[in-house]
């Protein structure tokens, strides 16, 4: 019995040292913490003040009383989304994004899987393009891609935003999805073929069920890319209130509306606010996406 | 159930027949010509920016997500129409066909002709030689603007991959609370450069001195005494204040890989400089950075191309002004507020130059792992 309490002393003392060793590090990684997240947060409490209260007081004032009612609005909200029109920029943002995520995955998926797994000349010759072409700036492509555009009429419309995304978009998509499907076993595909599938079947059948991890993780780094871009949107969709997404908007604001913070910070959550989702419910393949992803040009 | 295999048998030959016959090239032909007709319908229908918006919505994902995988569904049918010794010849292009005509027209294609843009002259009319080379290496403007770039390059680089590393070694210490110490510092990666501008303009907000400071960083100047400031006008060292913004977005994802970098040196290892007597210091400098060298290059040049690049911030912040001018920016002014594409197309070219030791890098890396 003496010996269960003195290893059970021994043990909170352990416990207590190593408590007291790591107390540098834990208040350091807090600082670190609180400091990153600060930001953000003085961000999103102005966003909800009212006007008068965010230009004439520092929003870390709120604390002194945050149980007063009138500290707290939700008007800049409605304001942004109905007067600046940045609930129909919300739907554009979607509309942009959802095909220019889906295209470029469904194209590379089937390079990826020639690529890796079909015999054709020139093979390895065009998988070393697309290496190269990986970390391409695509400011390379701006203005032969606009004055393409303006012929065709493609300019403003959201097919051209998709398929730009898409050629912008390919080249790591078809090197992710390649390094991922060629791994796959070749006895599977083998024996697919032996069993009389067509290249097609295989592919839809077995290797595209079989890439779905990676395909995830492309598709999130893709998702953020797409969403909170500027330069692609601001060349070949333009800030017209019609089209325009959110970030070309919500820079606008900043332009012509650069001290009235009641716009600009409930703008700035709109704008935020579905990455910081995808974030916070996705975290694990949103790691793995940027971290794969983050090579491109 | 072993009867009735064989009696199934001839029905559905037959049908199979049938569709294999004259039928079946005409549904082979007839599917693929409306298709083109629907999509050339929605391709029409999506440029007309003032049809109904959930209309084009609907259409919009109905051709993103179906239209793609139609058009690989149809070319492959229509490949099987052709003579046995043709088809598997022509497959795998139906495959990697479109990829390789989008790549041509957005990536190789744009390269070849801004290339050959940036040596004529505004309008792209008339052969200029190497002015524009000129303007861009050695006017005064542009002269800053590769300045401001360097101090972006080895500042941001420099202290997003120092700080991730110091961070990653000090959370790996944490136990549980691990994950979501990450997840703080790792938040800025998911918010939009326009996003994290608004915030840091925020912060950086001044009011002449008798008003109270409602930006962070002035109201904690003021308090320490000092008189409040306009940090963007501030030159150079506006400069800096902006790439902070990068260094705030950027360390978490630095953070993040070097961690799992981390947890890749073996433990064993760890424990036996510790027995020896190592010092904490000792073992990071000594053990952990040997070990982890590789994924360090890799961050580091990942993050270097990031910076080289860098456009969003600048462009919303200050637009370039007050001295903080920098390549990707001017390229976009270039192109939209001075009209002039023979330079535009000279500053892009910069920055693919800057990128081709990486190029080769990769390319390199490649023919090494398919040996």
């Amino acid at each position: 019995m003496s010996l269960g309490y003195q290893t059970a002393r021994s043990a909170s003392n352990d416990r207590l040292r190593n408590l007291l060793a790591g107390a540098p590090v834990r208040i350091v990684v807090v600082v670190i913490a609180f400091i990153w997240t600060l930001p953000t947060a003085g961000l999103m409490i102005s966003s909800v003040r009212p006007p008068d209260d965010i230009s004439r007081t520092g929003w870390w004032t709120v604390f002194s009383h945050p149980f007063e009612a009138s500290v707290w609005t939700v008007d800049n909200y409605v304001q942004v989304l109905t007067t600046h029109g940045l609930a129909n920029a919300f739907l554009n943002t979607l509309l942009v994004t959802i095909p220019s995520v889906v295209i470029p995955i469904t194209i590379a998926a089937f390079a990826a899987y020639a690529f890796a797994w079909l015999e054709f000349p020139g093979r390895r010759f065009f998988f070393t393009v697309v290496v190269g072409l990986m970390v391409v700036p695509l400011q390379m492509s701006l203005i032969p891609l606009l004055r393409l555009y303006i012929q065709l009429d493609l300019n403003g419309t959201f097919l051209g935003m998709w398929l730009a995304h898409t050629g912008f978009g390919l080249p790591l998509a078809i090197f992710l999805l390649f390094g991922y499907i060629s791994t796959l076993p070749g006895e599977i595909i083998e024996s697919a073929r032996v069993d009389g599938a067509s290249p097609l079947t295989t592919f839809t059948r077995l290797v595209l069920p079989l890439s779905v991890p990676v395909i995830a993780s492309f598709a999130i780094f893709q998702f953020l890319w797409v969403w909170n871009d500027l330069l692609v949107a601001l060349v070949f969709l333009g800030t017209s209130e019609n089209v325009a997404v959110l970030t070309p908007r919500l820079q606008a604001l900043v332009g012509r509306r650069g001290e009235q913070w009641q716009v600009l910070t409930a703008g700035a959550f709109v704008a935020m606010a579905v990455p910081l989702f995808v974030f916070f419910s996705l975290q694990r393949y949103f790691v793995r996406g940027l971290t794969a992803g983050s090579v491109k040009g | 159930m072993t009867t009735s295999a064989p009696a199934q048998t001839p029905r559905s030959s037959s049908l199979s027949r049938l569709t294999a016959g004259p039928l079946r090239v005409l549904v082979s032909l007839i599917v693929p010509l409306i298709t083109f007709l629907v999509l050339r319908w929605a391709f029409i229908f999506m440029r007309d920016v003032e049809a109904n918006k959930l209309l084009v919505g609907i259409v919009a994902l109905l051709i993103g997500v179906g239209g793609v995988w139609a058009l690989y569904l149809i070319t492959d049918n229509l490949v099987s129409l052709l003579p046995e010794v043709m088809r598997e010849t022509v497959r795998p292009f139906v495959f990697v066909g479109p990829a390789l005509v989008i790549l041509t027209t957005y990536l190789v294609y744009p390269v070849l002709r801004t290339t050959y843009l940036s040596f004529l002259d505004a309008r792209s009319r008339e052969f200029v030689g190497l002015d524009n080379y000129a303007f861009a290496l050695t006017s005064s403007d542009m002269l800053i603007a590769l300045r401001n770039n360097l101090l972006w390059l080895v500042f941001v680089t420099g202290f997003v991959v120092s700080l991730g590393l110091i961070i990653a070694v000090m959370v790996d210490r944490l136990g549980r609370w691990e994950p979501v110490a990450k997840s703080f510092i790792f938040v800025p990666m998911a918010i939009s450069a326009v996003g994290a501008s608004v915030i840091w303009r925020f912060i950086y907000s001044f009011q002449p001195n008798p008003l109270p400071q409602i930006g962070l960083l002035n109201a904690v100047f003021t308090a320490l005494g000092g008189e409040p400031q306009g940090w963007l006008i501030l030159r150079p060292w506006n400069n800096f204040f902006l790439i902070a913004i990068m260094i705030w977005v950027l360390t978490g994802f630095a953070m993040v890989v070097l961690s799992a970098a981390i947890k890749g040196v073996p433990g064993e290892l760890l424990e036996a400089s510790r027995i020896d007597g190592a010092s904490e210091i000792r073992i990071f400098f000594g053990v952990i950075i040997p070990y982890i060298r590789g994924t360090l290059i890799t961050i580091s040049t990942t993050i270097l191309i990031m910076v080289l690049k860098v456009f969003d911030i600048v462009f919303v912040m200050t637009a370039g002004q007050h001295d903080t001018e920098v390549i990707a920016n001017r390229m976009y002014r270039e192109m939209f507020t001075f009209g002039n594409f023979g330079r535009s197309s000279a500053l892009a070219v910069v920055l693919l130059v800057a990128v081709i030791p990486v190029m080769i890098y990769n390319v390199r890396s490649l023919e090494g792992s398919r040996r």
